[in-house]
């Protein structure tokens, strides 16, 4: 951490900043994340996909009068034309429409089932690392347990369950999400209790114990928080790969279920070979959102790491 | 001023080495052993040493960073060797410490006025308004300015980081602190700067320090008293004056013959002492005095007893089979 604090100070006076402006440690990041251009194309990338996913249905609804239900029975399967841009599906259905409405799921499985990992994760791996001996044995060993755990079969498991259940397909989405959640949270909490183990050695926790600090304000007050770097790079490459898994999830017909779509799930026509290779409408369209919004997470993950990493030197 | 606020009887504090798949504890790295001494309150004591002596960790014992492994600390009456994280609380804000890496002991993710009231916050001593008040004092007092309190450490230099510290310690309005080594990681100039705001702080504020360091010369300056230390053992201990004059044990004569002088004409006269051989391991170390593989008057007693911790007058005190 001395190391980065050096650096970035550097940095600061490189970029001939105002000695007036207080530097946090965040803006000092914002700074390098800024001049990374394929960071910010991600980050771009990114931010118009939320847009598109949030707002888009809306517009079309209230524009257009196009629901992701609204049956076209004069257009069933329909190239790209004006009414329909990307055409229907094979029941009538705008696919621009369900495509901005799978996104909305599918970005929200993302972000919700990695801040799921991230609670667990970081809480796990703080009080393991803080507390260290037995206490960290233990928790390791469960940690241990947990990866062994084959992630897709489980998964696929969990999702026949539901099915055999009959989860309404509206609260489906949500198991899903606590699923994907719940299976990967073991890398961060190792990461975590990596950094802890480090941390609690420094000067300053003797300081706070020197203090009087209770163990719980010690843990959340200034560990935790040196950790949050690695923390969110981790975070945003995993909303990549949960995006990843709920698609593969719903390809294979056990996430998100008809009527709701997903991006996965609207990929799932190609399956049909007819389909597969003369309406190709059907099927680029969310692959393509798939590669692009997994892709701008990953290149701003990437970015944000280098941005927060100490020993980069430029 | 004679009254002793602090005094430390027979403390030892060993690190168990583990072995092997059950973790059995096969060795004891004694890193301080049976160590005593008082400190009075308001005067400075000096701890000095190389490396791996054990002045730091008798330092954080002493704070009950560690846990000692035997003996008393016995502080204004009251032995708190073996108090509890509760009961420490409250001495917790009579005893405060100065660590030795201006770039470590600051966390580098709160800003400096956070770092230093968090110890009001933790203790509840004041309400916002005057913690703000107590805040912009400790800056004020320490060398900074008022507007320092919403930056973070990584715009500081070493020195000033040092002064940050120096007013975190001093947030719970302390009798006591121990500096570990406060001036080692600073620029020679910053050195003298920080050394005189520390016996200004004392002679304003009461202070009673106890002060870890190896620069012998900068003890010397601020040390009413100082302790030699030699892997865990302190081996002499006497008015600053006197063991800079009439220095006792072995190690100490050498310890002070290598301390450089500023003219080359003085130096190339002075001889110095150099110790042969090499620092035994602290890992059960060798019976008899510890110092006795580099010592040039080593005698067969040497190897077999261990020299007594004993009183040549008025407050000097030596351990060795010499006298």
């Amino acid at each position: 951490m001395a190391e980065l604090k050096k650096n970035t100070n550097k940095n600061v006076e490189l970029k001939g900043a105002k000695k007036e402006d207080i530097m946090s440690p965040w803006k000092v990041v914002k700074h390098r994340l800024r001049r990374n251009k394929l960071a910010m194309v991600g980050l771009y990338t990114l931010l118009f996909m939320i847009i598109l996913a949030i707002f888009g249905p809306i517009v079309q609804k209230y524009v257009f009068g196009i629901t992701m239900e609204k049956i076209d029975l004069y257009n069933i399967s329909a190239p790209p034309s004006l009414k329909h841009p990307l055409g229907t599906d094979e029941v009538g259905r705008d696919i621009l429409t369900r495509l901005m409405y799978g996104g909305r799921i599918s970005l929200t499985v993302g972000i919700v089932a990695v801040s799921i990992s991230v609670v667990i994760g970081s809480i796990i791996g703080g009080i393991s690392g803080y507390y260290g001996g037995v206490v960290d044995g233990i928790i390791m060993r469960l940690v241990d347990i947990f990866m062994c755990f084959p992630f897709f079969p489980l998964l696929l498991m969990l999702a026949a369950v539901l099915s055999d259940y009959k989860v309404d397909p509206k609260y489906r989405i949500y198991f899903v999400m606590i699923i994907i959640g719940i299976l990967s949270w073991t890398g961060l909490a190792r990461i975590v209790r990596g950094q802890i183990l480090s941390l609690r050695e420094q000067e300053f926790m003797q300081a706070a114990e020197a203090l009087g600090l209770r163990d719980r304000r010690k843990i959340f007050r200034h560990l935790l928080p040196n950790t949050f770097a690695s923390i969110i790079v981790s975070a945003t490459l995993g909303i990549g790969s949960a995006i990843l898994s709920e698609s593969a999830l719903s390809y294979l017909g056990l996430g998100v279920t008809p009527p709701y779509p997903s991006w996965g799930q609207m990929v799932q026509v190609a399956t049909d070979y007819y389909v597969m290779q003369y309406e190709y409408w059907k099927w680029i369209p969310p692959g393509v959102c798939i590669f692009l919004t997994v892709m701008a997470i990953n290149l701003f993950g990437d970015g944000l790491r280098d941005a927060l990493d100490p020993k980069l030197k430029r | 001023m004679n009254k002793p606020l602090l005094e430390i009887k027979n403390l030892k504090k060993y690190f168990p080495i583990k072995k092997g798949l059950f973790n059995k504890t096969a060795h004891y790295l004694k890193a301080v052993d049976n160590v005593s001494f008082t400190i009075n309150k308001g005067e400075t004591l000096g701890l000095v040493g190389e490396s791996g002596c054990g002045k730091t960790t008798c330092g954080r014992t002493i704070i009950k960073l560690y846990e000692p492994t035997d003996g008393q600390i016995i502080y204004d009456g009251v032995d708190i060797a073996k108090f509890s994280d509760k009961q420490m609380l409250e001495y917790r804000k009579k005893m405060q410490m100065i660590f030795q890496d201006p770039y470590a002991s600051l966390d580098p993710r709160m800003t400096v006025g956070d770092i230093i009231g968090e110890a009001i916050d933790v203790h509840k001593l004041m309400g916002p308004k005057e913690r703000e008040e107590r805040i912009q004092y400790l800056l004020n007092r320490v060398g900074l300015n008022s507007e320092h309190a919403s930056r973070y450490p990584h715009e500081f230099s070493g020195g000033q980081r040092q002064r940050i510290g120096i007013a975190r310690a001093l947030a719970v309005q302390p009798e006591f602190i121990i500096c570990d080594e406060p001036i080692s990681a600073l620029d020679v100039s910053i050195q003298a700067q920080v050394v005189n705001m520390l016996e200004d702080l004392q002679s304003d504020l009461g202070l009673t320090y106890l002060f870890i360091a190896h620069d012998l010369s900068m003890v010397k300056h601020i040390s009413n008293r100082v302790g030699v230390m030699y892997l865990g053992k302190l081996v002499e201990l006497a008015d600053s004056n006197e063991l800079y004059t009439k220095p006792l044990h072995p190690y100490t004569q050498a310890l002070l013959s290598a301390i450089p002088i500023p003219d080359p004409d003085e130096s190339a006269k002075k001889k110095r002492i150099v110790l042969e051989g090499e620092i035994p391991s602290p890992i059960d170390p060798p019976p008899g005095c510890r110092f006795k593989n580099r010592c040039r008057y080593a005698k067969p007693i040497c190897s077999e007893q261990e020299p007594v911790f004993k009183d040549m007058g008025g407050g000097h005190f030596v351990a060795c089979h010499l006298y």
